[in-house]
């Protein structure tokens, strides 16, 4: 990570880049207004949402592209020094912890489900007053479940994801690798697969749902257990979605020749979110799938 | 005075973003600006909008409370009005208030030229008015806004209407704005400071700022967790908070309260910080015990996130529970005692006058320190068994959060103005503000400790006669304490229009970078080059 | 009414200067209630102890200040001091706020630790919260298979203006709660829809009620009387309306009361068997429904859409039996999670929810009629077995 900011005052070299007035902010701000409604909208039945849905979508890319563009554009047209260099390094880690701490919010709803609640429900004085005949297991769907529905095993596919994201944390690496001692061919094979590694591990996953609802009767609606199941994968899978089109976008400037040895954050920031990622699954693989 | 740097006298047109006003003009330039004193006066602007709805939708409550029976409202209408107004005084009304303190000032103070991040920052304020339409546009949906009380709280908010949906994604805006713009401020603070500014010289405010924005960044994720939780449970079928798939009502308080006690700490903090630049400048002496006010922020941060369960005590946690988390929640007493003692301390042997910003600092002081020990009150068990969900509490957190942090905002404002703006306010209307808020404030919340004791609940929309006395005095404070802060608008704009000019140093005692290194009214751009430090 | 509020409130306005909050205060409730139980004093002596102390240490640290804001003021030419540092009392202002804690730490855990002890009640007591009542099952102890609903007993008009409010208003209820003085009474709480919050002020006892879970709270009343409350957590519209009455009464006269309670139960336990005729069901249906289901159906039927749908007009109210039998007595559940139209079955008898449904039948605009509009106890009984 970045150096640390204690009480050693960092280099300031010239002058500190301030950007222009753009209108991207508050085009974000209508496009994400847009989804929300929408989605709103959508969820309640309500004729319209779809289309607020899709002009927000619309917007929100417009707006992505425009920024990054601009953004790109001032990186390699050489706005950046070390000063905004190491802005860019602490932003990245602050965002990344309140990821952690978004993440953080679903582990601790699973743990006080399974160690918590399950075993409440399943109590003396429930089973006599409120659930006759509930016992306490995990995986559970509840007391008030019908019906039967199989977890989800470990050791099949989610092993085998688990072996393709820590590899990818290591192609990402040896790309990083490459990036510094300036070995192009290096970095953008080796940035390749890492992507495909992530688009691997997607498409197991989606294969995974579908096995789930379809034989296993395991479904969101499926209690606690499908509840946090789906919920913590699917918003890690959300999130290796977005790496994996974060990762694209940096391949692609790589290939278009951007970045040098010693000036390449997007990349390194890029990289952190993966190995970020990556660390959230092995909590998923071992608390999830596992234990 | 302002004598060292080289503010304006540099070659412009690098990139034409030192054009005065940047590209745009007109409407456009507030929309897309990048500068920080710009957003800041947008973020000021908009949470005073944000304390008269709220204001409002308060009024509306002790318009219905003055009298037993049902007056001018349903009782659905009246929980709408209590959600709406908790969830826009704080989000909309508190926070953004000294997010817009921190924008103004934190560069200034640190002497950088702007934050570190300028476009982002554009876009933590551009997501509120967002956030605020959502949340007004909930009252116009079929069901209205819903009638929850600000906590949200399960399995309640599955049976609400579209509103709720609205609600949550309004929280989510908020959340998202809260992370950026604490993203900003603690790298702005890490990274732009001026040379020879350390950690332990930055002014407090800049202290309980980065300390604010850590408990921001980590607190905001969990609480869009938890209504994320809400949102599915009410639409794809998931079963978080219902017993019968397993979940617990229980488990959503958890989470909101591992947010919101933080959050609490997030709306005081930032008011510490004004409180301790106002108090040594009126007292004309230095902060008393500076390092220890840094350590007691910190130590009030890291036990904010242990202490959240002193919100439940009845919802029949294990008593080993219950015990912890009362010792946890009264070892806060100590960090804040520190701070209290050091800021009288400070006032010790000082050279005082007492100017509007003085007076609400001392206010804030005297009645700040009333609300904790009532915070402390609650914070024993058996007492809150008693108390918990009566208006002992309203009374208790009105006290830390309009006479802590508010009165702290207004003290910063009337402190600040003339270096915003160039001009005085007026100082006799402003006494006259600070006089009737003080009084009429207290009428309101005083009152309430009385009920809560009696045993009137919250969030009622009719109420036993027992209690009617101290609700009608409590109502006719509100309308006083409303009326009040129009004289605050009226002096705001009187000052801004026709205020006399300021002196370069209206406030001799103030010794903080915007004072002594910029001139008054601070230019648009400020530390485009560092200013030197002995 | 608009003119009589305006003219109550500019009189109270105006009047307030003169009357001191102190004379006001020793007429008016501002402290906790009396006590009723040794928990409730506890409580009280606890919360003046405190009080002082704070009071205390307020009146201490504020007369530094006021001092200061007297003794050193610029305007009498007082020169600041420059000291900003000071590690001996900056080391006591840690030290002796933490040993006052822990004074106040020591009483307090000892009555926390009493407060959670519910073990051997002689008395067991089922709560589980409504919207918007409170239903009372005796479950263990004299009286055992008691059971009944408590509702609001204050009538609409005086909520709404229009007749003049009682002594009691919005803390009486149809069916008190009724139970023994000087024994311990353990209370089970649960809810049937979202949470609401049992609390006894008096007896010092205050306990959420979650839906789906069972939690506990104890009291033993140390004198007969009555005793009133209300439910203290938000549970939607009406949470102002649900209060608490307990009764608290000798020995004796509960073992009367248990008695005639039985007896009353084995005399109007409807027969389940019997035939009844339409005009029979409507009477007692409109009884029914007015007790249980206006607060969200409304008194005309038209409920308050979209939250609570009208029945007047409904597809369900005036289609087929068995659809809305089971409405009725199951509730209505949407997607896996129940609404806020809870199941009526574990609440009113089969006579009571035939009543009401066959009442809801042909009320308002319903004209169903004949077979397909009466609806006999035994189908609901039928169905209820079925499940
Ligand atoms: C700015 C916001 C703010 C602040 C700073 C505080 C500060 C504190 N609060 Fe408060 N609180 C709220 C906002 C705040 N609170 C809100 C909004 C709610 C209600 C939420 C809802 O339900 O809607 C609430 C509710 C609340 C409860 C739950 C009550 C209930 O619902 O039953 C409790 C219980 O422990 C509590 C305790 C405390 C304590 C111990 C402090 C301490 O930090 C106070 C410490 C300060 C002092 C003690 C005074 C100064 C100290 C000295 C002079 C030293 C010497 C003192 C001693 C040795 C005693 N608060
Ligand atoms: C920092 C936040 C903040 C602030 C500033 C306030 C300010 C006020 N609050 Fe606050 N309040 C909360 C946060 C805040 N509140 C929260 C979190 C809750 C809990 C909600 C819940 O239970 O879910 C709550 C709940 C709450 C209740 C309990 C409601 C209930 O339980 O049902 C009451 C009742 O008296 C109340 C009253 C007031 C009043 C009179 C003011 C006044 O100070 C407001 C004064 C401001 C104005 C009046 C506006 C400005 C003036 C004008 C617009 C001019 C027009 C005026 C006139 C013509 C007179 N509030
Ligand atoms: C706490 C509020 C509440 C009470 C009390 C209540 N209901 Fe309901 N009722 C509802 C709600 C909410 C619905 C809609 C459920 C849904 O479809 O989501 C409903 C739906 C119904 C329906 C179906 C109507 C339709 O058109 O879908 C019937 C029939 C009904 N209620 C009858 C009754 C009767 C009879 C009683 C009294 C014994 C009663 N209700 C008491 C809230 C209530
Ligand atoms: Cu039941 Cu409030
Ligand atoms: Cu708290």
């Amino acid at each position: 990570m970045a150096q640390s900011g204690s009480t050693t005052v960092p280099p300031r070299q010239g002058r500190y880049y301030v950007p222009q007035p753009m209108p991207w902010p508050i085009m974000g701000s209508f496009s994400l207004f847009c989804l929300m409604l929408g989605g709103v909208f959508v969820m309640n039945g309500v004729a319209g949402g779809w289309v607020g849905m899709a002009l927000g979508l619309m917007v929100l890319l417009y707006m992505m592209f425009r920024w990054f563009g601009d953004v790109i554009r001032e990186s390699e047209g050489g706005k950046y020094g070390g000063w905004e260099d190491l802005s860019f390094r602490w932003g990245m880690s602050w965002f990344i912890f309140s990821e952690v701490m978004f993440f953080a919010g679903f582990f601790g709803a699973l743990f006080w489900l399974r160690v918590m609640s399950v075993p409440d429900l399943a109590s003396l004085q429930s089973n006599t007053y409120l659930w006759p005949g509930f016992t306490s297991h995990w995986p559970s769907a509840g007391p008030g479940f019908e019906g039967k529905f199989s977890p989800m095993g470990a050791w099949g596919i989610p092993a085998l994801n688990t072996a393709l994201l820590l590899s990818s944390g290591v192609t990402v690496t040896i790309a990083h690798w490459a990036m510094k001692e300036g070995k192009r061919a290096v970095l953008n094979w080796f940035l390749f697969f890492t992507i495909l590694l992530g688009v691997i591990f997607l498409g197991f996953q989606a294969y995974e749902y579908a096995h789930a609802y379809s034989d296993l009767n395991l479904k969101l609606s499926t209690g606690a257990y499908g509840s946090t199941f789906f919920m913590l994968t699917g918003f890690h899978g959300f999130h290796v979605t977005c790496g994996a089109i974060m990762l694209l976008v940096i391949w692609l400037r790589c290939l278009a020749g951007h970045f040098k040895p010693e000036h390449h954050f997007a990349f390194e920031g890029v990289a952190w979110y993966w190995h970020f990622v990556d660390v959230v699954w092995l909590g998923l693989f071992i608390f999830v799938y596992w234990l | 005075m302002s004598a060292v740097i080289d503010n304006h006298g540099h070659a412009h047109g690098h990139d034409g973003h030192h054009d005065h006003h940047g590209g745009y003009g007109g409407l456009m330039r507030w929309i897309t600006t990048t500068n920080h004193k710009d957003i800041g006066t947008l973020y000021l602007w908009f949470s005073f909008l944000m304390f008269m709805v709220g204001g409002v939708l308060a009024l509306a409550i002790r318009l219905e409370l003055f009298e037993p029976g049902i007056q001018f409202f349903n009782p659905d209408l009246f929980n709408q009005f209590t959600t709406m107004h908790g969830l826009i005084m704080v989000f909309g009304a508190i926070m953004p208030a000294f997010v817009g303190f921190a924008n103004w000032q934190i560069p200034m103070m640190i002497g950088a030229p702007d934050m570190a991040f300028a476009r982002l920052n554009n876009w933590s304020f551009w997501l509120l008015p967002f956030a605020a339409a959502l949340l007004v546009l909930s009252f116009f949906m079929p069901g209205g806004a819903p009638g929850v009380g600000w906590t949200l709280y399960a399995p309640l908010t599955v049976q609400m209407g579209i509103g709720m949906d609205l609600t949550i994604f309004a929280v989510h805006l908020l959340g998202m704005s809260s992370i950026l713009g604490s993203i900003n401020i603690i790298t702005t603070i890490l990274n732009m400071r001026a040379p020879g500014m350390t950690l332990m010289r930055m002014p407090m405010f800049c202290w309980t700022w980065l300390i604010t924005a850590y408990l921001l960044v980590a607190a905001m994720p969990v609480l869009a967790g938890a209504v994320t939780m809400s949102l599915t449970d009410r639409h794809f079928g998931t079963s978080f908070f219902n017993a019968a798939g397993g979940g617990d009502p229980v488990l959503y308080q958890h989470i909101f309260w591992f947010f919101g006690h933080p959050e609490v700490y997030i709306i005081a903090l930032p008011a510490f910080g004004v409180v301790s630049q106002v108090i040594p400048a009126f007292s004309r002496k230095p902060l008393f015990g500076y390092a220890s006010m840094v350590y007691a922020t910190s130590a009030i941060a890291i036990l904010s996130f242990i202490v959240w369960a002193h919100h439940m005590y009845t919802v029949g946690m294990p008593v080993q529970g219950q015990l912890f988390f009362m010792y946890a929640t009264t070892l806060i007493a100590v960090p804040t005692g520190v701070k209290v003692f050091n800021w009288v301390a400070t006032m010790w042997k000082g050279s005082l006058s007492f100017e509007t910003p003085m007076l609400f600092a001392m206010g804030f002081l005297f009645l700040f320190t009333l609300g904790g020990f009532t915070g402390l009150v609650c914070a024993l068990v058996p007492i809150d068994i008693q108390i918990h969900d009566t208006y002992y509490v309203v009374a208790h957190f009105h006290y830390v959060m309009v006479a802590g942090a508010l009165f702290a905002a207004f003290a910063g404002i009337y402190f600040w103005l003339p270096k915003w703006t160039g001009r005085m306010y007026d100082e006799a209307l402003g006494k006259w503000h600070f006089w009737l808020t003080m009084i009429f404030f207290n009428m309101i919340f005083f009152v309430q400790h009385f009920l809560g004791l009696a045993g009137m609940p919250r969030r009622i929309p009719d109420y036993p006669l027992m209690f009617e006395t101290w609700n009608k005095i409590s109502s006719i404070g509100a309308f006083g304490f409303g009326l009040s802060q129009l004289l605050f608008l009226y002096v705001v704009l009187k000052a801004i229009r026709r205020g006399a000019k300021a002196p370069e140093r209206p406030w001799e005692g103030a010794d903080s970078l915007e004072w002594t290194h910029l001139p008054t009214p601070a230019p648009y751009h400020s530390f485009e080059t560092a200013p030197v430090l002995k | 009414m608009a003119r009589k509020f305006v003219r109550s409130f500019a009189t109270w306005a105006l009047a307030l200067p003169g009357l001191g909050f102190s004379g006001l205060a020793l007429a008016l409730e501002w402290n906790l209630r009396p006590a009723g139980s040794k928990i409730a004093e506890d409580i009280h002596s606890l919360h003046e102890y405190v009080m002082i102390l704070c009071t205390v240490i307020f009146i201490g640290v504020f007369s530094f200040m006021f001092y200061s804001v007297y003794a050193h003021r610029k305007s009498k030419g007082h020169k600041a001091a420059q000291f900003h540092e000071n590690t001996t009392v900056e080391i006591l202002w840690t030290v002796i706020p933490l040993l006052i804690l822990i004074g106040i730490a020591l009483p307090t855990t000892r009555t926390v630790i009493a407060q959670k002890d519910t073990s051997n009640p002689d008395l067991t007591i089922k709560v589980t919260g409504y919207q918007w009542k409170w239903g009372y099952d005796y479950v263990k102890g004299e009286g055992e298979g008691i059971s009944f609903v408590s509702t609001l007993a204050t009538p609409r008009e005086q909520i709404e203006n229009k007749a003049p409010k009682g002594e009691h208003y919005l803390l009486e209820v149809d069916n008190e709660l009724v139970v023994p003085v000087g024994r311990k009474i353990r209370v089970l709480t649960t809810a049937a829809d979202v949470i609401h919050s049992w609390w006894m002020p008096s007896f010092g006892a205050k306990q959420d009620a979650i839906p789906g879970f069972i939690r506990d709270l104890w009291f033993r009343a140390d004198r007969t009387g009555t005793y009133r409350s209300q439910c203290v957590e938000l549970c939607g519209k009406e949470h102002g309306f649900m209060p608490i009455v307990v009764r608290v009464v000798s020995q004796d006269e509960y073992s009367k009361w248990v008695g005639e309670k039985m007896k009353l139960i084995v005399a109007a336990a409807d027969d389940p068997n019997k035939q009844y005729t339409m005009d029979e069901l409507k009477k007692r249906g409109e009884q029914v429904y007015a007790k249980n289901c206006v607060v969200c159906h409304q008194a005309n039927g038209k409920g308050t859409p979209p939250a609570f749908p009208p029945l007047d007009g409904s597809q369900v109210v005036t289609g087929a039996k068995d659809k809305q039998i089971q409405t009725v007595l199951n509730g209505v559940i949407k997607d896996g999670k129940a609404t806020a139209m809870v199941a009526f079955g574990p609440q009113l008898n089969d006579v009571e929810l035939a009543a009401v449904i066959t009442f809801t039948r042909n009320n308002w605009g319903n004209k169903v009629g004949g077979e397909q509009g009466l609806v006999q106890p035994s189908e609901v009984k039928a169905l209820r077995e079925k499940k």
